[in-house]
């Protein structure tokens, strides 16, 4: 009888463990790099910080939601997320089994940082998030490699791949998985580089003030991963809930 | 063409009336579109190519409501190869707009939910900055509304203008936009939606599976394809378009680019009309007219004869091995004196030589003969490279639907006498190949017995085939039979 009973209680504890549990972290020594949107003078400093090894799930956000009733999808704030707000949920707190481990979608940067907060850490900046993306499995900063850049631009062409399961893809030197190939992430400044929507005429020199431009302004017109992404984040508003928007944590 | 003379009685005509009343030429052209008013709203019409929607005939100026959807979504680019286009309303080029000069165009731009890219709109039929792209730029599960007023007739481009534009009109983010003058266009019989577009894939043409798109190949201009409509075979077959004898035919002819300029072309017509670049300078009687990137021209005939006439971009290998090719298919009653049809068919051979033959300047050098298999191989070797590599290619795998294979052919090797005399004297007509039908010409080809006789072991002794050695007398045995 002992024997039945020891593993019983060691599966509970461990699943209300991982219930409570957010999601791991690595460390992340900083470092200076040159982003997509800037010229030789305006290098960006990373410091060091911790980031989520990968995006947050709909089971974790779940639980987030039942601590925090006011973020269920009927009670929320139309100001804070718009209709789309976590449009495929069969409730307020129910989902279908087979999303449970995939990145959580249709989320507002309001909820996302709502999130962050609650579990004691903070939305990555736009430099934080492309520091550690900018890295494969064997080099910090893969960008000049075309073979990165054509797996993440297939990728991005790729429909539904925010129905994949977390932690599947290859974990760059960091040690972080899921950067590309799952949900775009929010970011705690996902607006500051002004993308008008009028992407061939963000090149006037007064934009430089925002460090943006469209095409003249970048860096490295072959990176045209990044392009999307910034081109992404231009399209976006705070209340945004979107598919194939997801996020993850950091911390200082 | 009798019609010529009479276009240009009535062109003298005008240009004397036109003379005679400069201040009336000019009024119409001061016309203040602007100053249209509207009268009343309808839900714009959109269609898939090759349709287009109903002509605006003599309608008012309106405010015209366009609900246009973005998807992106996998389609066929060729047989067997497919590849995740962006569309405006699910079609590659987009719907077609069709409006009248003075109209109000309410835009409701939506990306699907399931898009992963914002998007946005920018038709060249917009007067004011970005062409509208700056007030419909919209992330995925969002509407944009923006409106504006249609200035000036004429066929236009539109397309997406998101980072990285080049991207998204390769991926297919294009159609076309028609502004009709007062009282619209010239009624015709048949009008279609025709336009180009290249595209740059991971694969080289015809390779299966899901392509992606290929960036350094976009940068390089190095297209894959080259296509109307989106896909090889948009406009062939089944998808022909169709007219019937007598019948004057328009078509909406775009170029979404992203890199080429279009030869547009109709094998066997000749342009009645061109509204050259989509304007309105009408030129006439013209065979070939250039669609530049991001451009459109209309273009009219009218068909006299049946049969089918090809729509090609007449930088010709994009025709015939990039897919730019489209079929109008016409029916009716033959007319003997426009087009009398096939005479006489047959394979050309010059008579005793004559040019194919150097004549002997000098003691020739003796030609040295193969005494083992693996001689007659080699030496085969060189004459199947420069006879025959270029229609059966570097490993006999032939060409699709043009060039029948040598490797592993079973039409090969079920008779090596069928294949010595199909080298000595040509072959023209279908024939089944490993379960393909061709059907093309080959010609004669004036070499030796024993080139034959090398070339053809060389090929048995290859690729899979069946290891006959031919020998110069069974080709000797298989000329002289013929005669």
């Amino acid at each position: 009888m002992k024997f039945n009973v020891l593993p019983l209680i060691l599966i509970l504890l461990s699943n209300i463990a991982i219930a409570q549990q957010s999601t791991k972290t690595v460390a992340i020594k900083g470092g200076k790099y040159i982003p997509l949107y800037g010229t030789d003078s305006s290098v960006v400093t990373v410091k060091d910080f911790h980031m989520d090894i990968h995006p947050v799930t709909h089971q974790q956000y779940l639980d987030f939601v039942i601590a925090n009733p006011k973020w269920k999808k009927n009670k929320v704030t139309r100001l804070f997320a718009d209709k789309g707000y976590l449009m495929d949920w069969t409730s307020d707190t129910t989902f279908s089994n087979t999303i449970s481990n995939s990145p959580v979608n249709t989320v507002s940067w309001y909820a996302a940082k709502a999130y962050c907060e609650y579990v004691g850490k903070r939305l990555p900046t736009v430099d934080e998030w492309e520091y550690v993306a900018m890295a494969d499995e064997t080099k910090k900063d893969a960008r000049v490699d075309s073979l990165y850049n054509q797996k993440i631009l297939s990728s991005y062409e790729t429909p539904k791949t925010y129905l994949k399961q977390v932690g599947k893809t290859n974990k760059n030197i960091w040690g972080v998985y899921d950067l590309h190939g799952l949900v775009w992430e929010w970011t705690l400044d996902f607006n500051s580089v002004l993308i008008s929507g009028e992407s061939r005429k963000d090149v006037d020199t007064d934009r430089n003030l925002f460090c943006a431009g469209g095409a003249v302004g970048a860096k490295d017109l072959m990176n045209y991963a990044a392009f999307m992404r910034y081109a992404f984040r231009g399209s976006l508003k705070a209340n945004f809930c979107i598919k194939n928007l997801g996020f993850r944590c950091v911390k200082d | 063409m009798k019609q010529t003379n009479l276009i240009f009685l009535i062109s003298i005509a005008l240009f004397a009336f036109a003379c005679n009343n400069p201040s009336e030429k000019k009024a119409i052209k001061d016309v203040d579109a602007t100053s249209i008013p509207i009268d009343g709203e309808m839900n714009a019409e959109l269609t898939s190519p090759p349709l287009v929607p109903k002509p605006i005939g003599d309608r008012a100026a309106k405010k015209l409501i366009v609900h246009m959807e973005i998807l992106e979504q996998e389609g066929e680019m060729a047989n067997g190869v497919s590849y995740v286009y962006w569309t405006f309303g699910g079609s590659v080029p987009g719907s077609f707009i069709r409006t009248r000069v003075g109209d109000e165009v309410e835009f409701h731009l939506k990306n699907h939910p399931d898009n992963k890219l914002p998007h946005n709109i920018d038709l060249h039929a917009v007067t004011g900055p970005g062409g509208g792209a700056e007030s419909s730029f919209i992330a995925p599960g969002h509407e944009k509304v923006f409106s504006f007023k249609v200035l000036n007739p004429g066929l236009y481009v539109y397309h997406c203008a998101t980072a990285p534009v080049g991207m998204h009109i390769a991926n297919g983010m294009y159609g076309l936009i028609l502004v009709e003058p007062e009282g619209g266009l010239p009624a015709v019989d048949k009008e279609y939606y025709v336009m180009q577009g290249d595209f740059y894939t991971k694969g080289k043409n015809g390779q299966p599976g899901l392509q992606p798109f290929d960036m350094q190949k976009a940068v390089d201009e190095h297209a894959d394809y080259v296509v109307f409509n989106g896909k090889v075979g948009a406009l062939t077959g089944d998808n022909a378009i169709t007219a019937n004898v007598g019948e004057t035919v328009r078509l909406f002819v775009g170029n979404g680019g992203p890199n080429l300029v279009s030869s547009f072309h109709v094998i066997g017509e000749i342009f009645d009309k061109v509204y050259a670049e989509g304007g309105t300078t009408i030129n006439e009687n013209i065979q070939t007219t250039l669609v530049p990137a991001g451009g459109a021209a209309i273009v009219e005939f009218k068909v006299e004869v049946p049969g089918t006439f090809i729509l090609v971009d007449h930088s010709i290998f994009r025709a015939f091995n990039k897919g730019a090719l489209g079929m109008l298919k016409v029916s009716g009653e033959k007319n003997k004196k426009v087009y009398s049809g096939e005479l006489m068919e047959g394979i050309y051979k010059p008579e005793g030589g004559g040019i194919q033959e150097m004549p002997n300047a000098g003691e020739a050098p003796t030609a040295k003969i193969a005494t083992t298999v693996a001689e007659r191989i080699e030496m085969g070797k060189q004459v199947y490279s420069q006879t025959c590599v270029a229609c059966h290619q570097a490993n006999g795998e032939g060409l699709p639907n043009a060039f029948p294979p040598l490797a592993k052919a079973d039409f090969l090797n079920a008779d090596v006498n069928r294949a010595i005399d199909i080298v000595l004297n040509g072959l023209t007509g279908e024939i089944t190949v490993n379960g393909n039908k061709y059907n093309s010409v080959m010609t004669a080809q004036n070499i030796t017995d024993e080139e034959i006789a090398n070339v053809l072991t060389y090929v048995y002794n290859n690729w899979g085939n069946n290891k006959t050695e031919v020998t110069p007398s069974m080709v000797k045995a298989v000329r002289n039979k013929k005669k």
